[in-house]
């Protein structure tokens, strides 16, 4: 098993529990307010919280923070920038084609934040967190800021990634049917907790 | 020569311009009058009742006495340094943090002054020893209380670009460093104006003071660049401590901001 959940809950998430292997996507919906984004902070270890993360079968607290966070990477739905130009928050440059699959002008990567869209900014800072090669994708309404066109590159690359690298995504979303036919389950987040739907 | 006594006629002559003013700011409707009379009333009391004590001090001058005295005064600065926040951390961290990283610093330094620098006999002889703490530790708890204010308060605005940071595995020394740097700059200010100002835009207090008690001026210019160093490096010193500490509290061991443990605005 890639990624196991067992009785997560915190001040405002009520319990869930999942398992995901490999190349396995979760979609997870719900109503706002229910704690679908305090889940994914829990899981990144960003906040407090009760219960047991397993990746690989290593429990979360027996890695130390940073590096589990550059393995189970969350991209919020507000994105940070704490510098004045774009490269100066990446590791590295993307490659070429991540550019050209989310539709972003190579100029970008000279541009200062400020001047960014609210979509661009979206798209940056899933490429920005895809370099690290994380194992777990935690992804709250990566297409939210999107139209529909670039919304379905996002979606396709997204899920290309998982593919290929054997990893495996929690994608919280209000329109499933960006992720349909990719995502065998999806979790209902209710105030009584998660309820898992789909085959297992 | 010696120091002309003030008599209480001169000084009723000095409340009497405060007077003025207050009566004007009534004339001119701008109803700053109470708060002005009532802090002139406070500073006369506060200040008659530190006469008094250091009169009594002054007379006992046994060590016990002085550190008790330190203690207080140590004790009301660190009160002050949490007062002063916006959003200072809650509990007694919050308390604990400004009061070690002023007595790891103005005490020391006070102490480093009288013994190795001053030398009276003895050495905590509280004509020194009780004017050198408290403009240390004025100064001290003005660096430390902007220091930390201006750490929590950037904290709680900059909550998505530092977790942005922890998010890309940074750990808390780098998602912290401008905001360290930010603080530490914030509480040295007040200094190095003070510094750069020192005898050109204002003449210190504690100069002016030996200079109309009689003392010459090169003396009393001596004692103030001494001052003056010992402010410094208290305040700078104090400034990191608190700010490191600081850091320290806002974050959990597995590298969470804890905005939780601030005060709400």
């Amino acid at each position: 098993m890639l990624f196991e959940v067992k009785n997560l809950q915190g001040p405002n998430v009520p319990p869930v529990s999942f398992a995901l292997q490999a190349g396995e996507v979760l979609t997870v919906q719900g109503e706002s307010g229910v704690g679908k984004s305090q889940m994914l902070r829990a899981l990144a270890d960003l906040s407090p919280h009760e219960g047991q993360v397993y990746l690989e079968g290593v429990e979360q607290s027996t890695i130390p923070a940073a590096k589990w966070r550059r393995q189970v990477a969350l991209v919020p739905a507000e994105s940070g920038w704490w510098a004045d130009t774009v490269a100066e928050h990446f590791a590295r440059r993307p490659d070429e084609d991540r550019w050209k699959s989310l539709r972003l002008r190579p100029s970008l990567w000279d541009a200062e934040v400020e001047r960014l869209s609210s979509g661009e900014r979206q798209r940056l800072a899933v490429l920005r967190a895809l370099i690290l090669t994380p194992r777990v994708l935690l992804l709250d309404e990566p297409t939210a800021n999107l139209d529909h066109e670039n919304a379905l590159a996002m979606a396709e690359l997204l899920l290309d990634y998982v593919e290929r690298y054997k990893a495996a995504a929690v994608w919280i979303s209000h329109n499933p049917e960006e992720v349909r036919g990719h995502a065998s389950r999806w979790l209902d987040m209710t105030p009584a907790g998660g309820v898992l739907h789909g085959t297992v | 020569m010696e120091l002309y006594n003030l008599t209480p006629f001169d000084l009723a002559l000095t409340a009497g311009l405060v007077l003025a003013l207050g009566v004007v700011q009534v004339l001119l409707g701008l109803g700053l009058f109470r708060t002005l009379a009532l802090n002139s009333l406070r500073m006369v009391l506060q200040l008659l009742l530190v006469g008094v004590i250091l009169e009594a001090v002054f007379e006992a001058a046994t060590l016990p006495w002085i550190m008790l005295i330190a203690m207080v005064m140590m004790g009301l600065a660190g009160y002050e340094v949490v007062a002063r926040q916006k959003r200072a951390i809650r509990g007694w961290h919050g308390y604990g943090i400004g009061l070690l990283a002023m007595s790891a610093t103005a005490l020391i330094v006070t102490v480093l002054a009288l013994t190795f620098a001053i030398e009276a006999d003895p050495w905590y002889r509280p004509q020194y020893a009780i004017p050198l703490l408290g403009m240390i530790l004025g100064n001290t708890m003005t660096g430390i209380g902007l220091a930390l204010n201006n750490l929590t308060q950037t904290a709680w605005r900059s909550r998505q670009e530092i977790e942005a940071r922890l998010l890309l595995g940074h750990p808390v020394r780098e998602a912290t460093a401008e905001l360290r740097s930010d603080s530490m700059r914030a509480g040295l200010i007040p200094t190095l104006n003070m510094l750069a100002a020192a005898g050109v835009i204002s003449l210190p207090g504690m100069m002016t003071g030996q200079i109309l008690a009689g003392v010459p001026p090169i003396e009393a210019v001596k004692y103030q660049i001494l001052i003056m160093f010992l402010i410094t490096a208290a305040t700078g010193f104090g400034s990191l401590i608190a700010v490191q500490l600081g850091v320290r509290r806002l974050f959990d061991p597995r590298d969470r901001l804890r905005l939780d443990r601030l005060r709400s605005g």
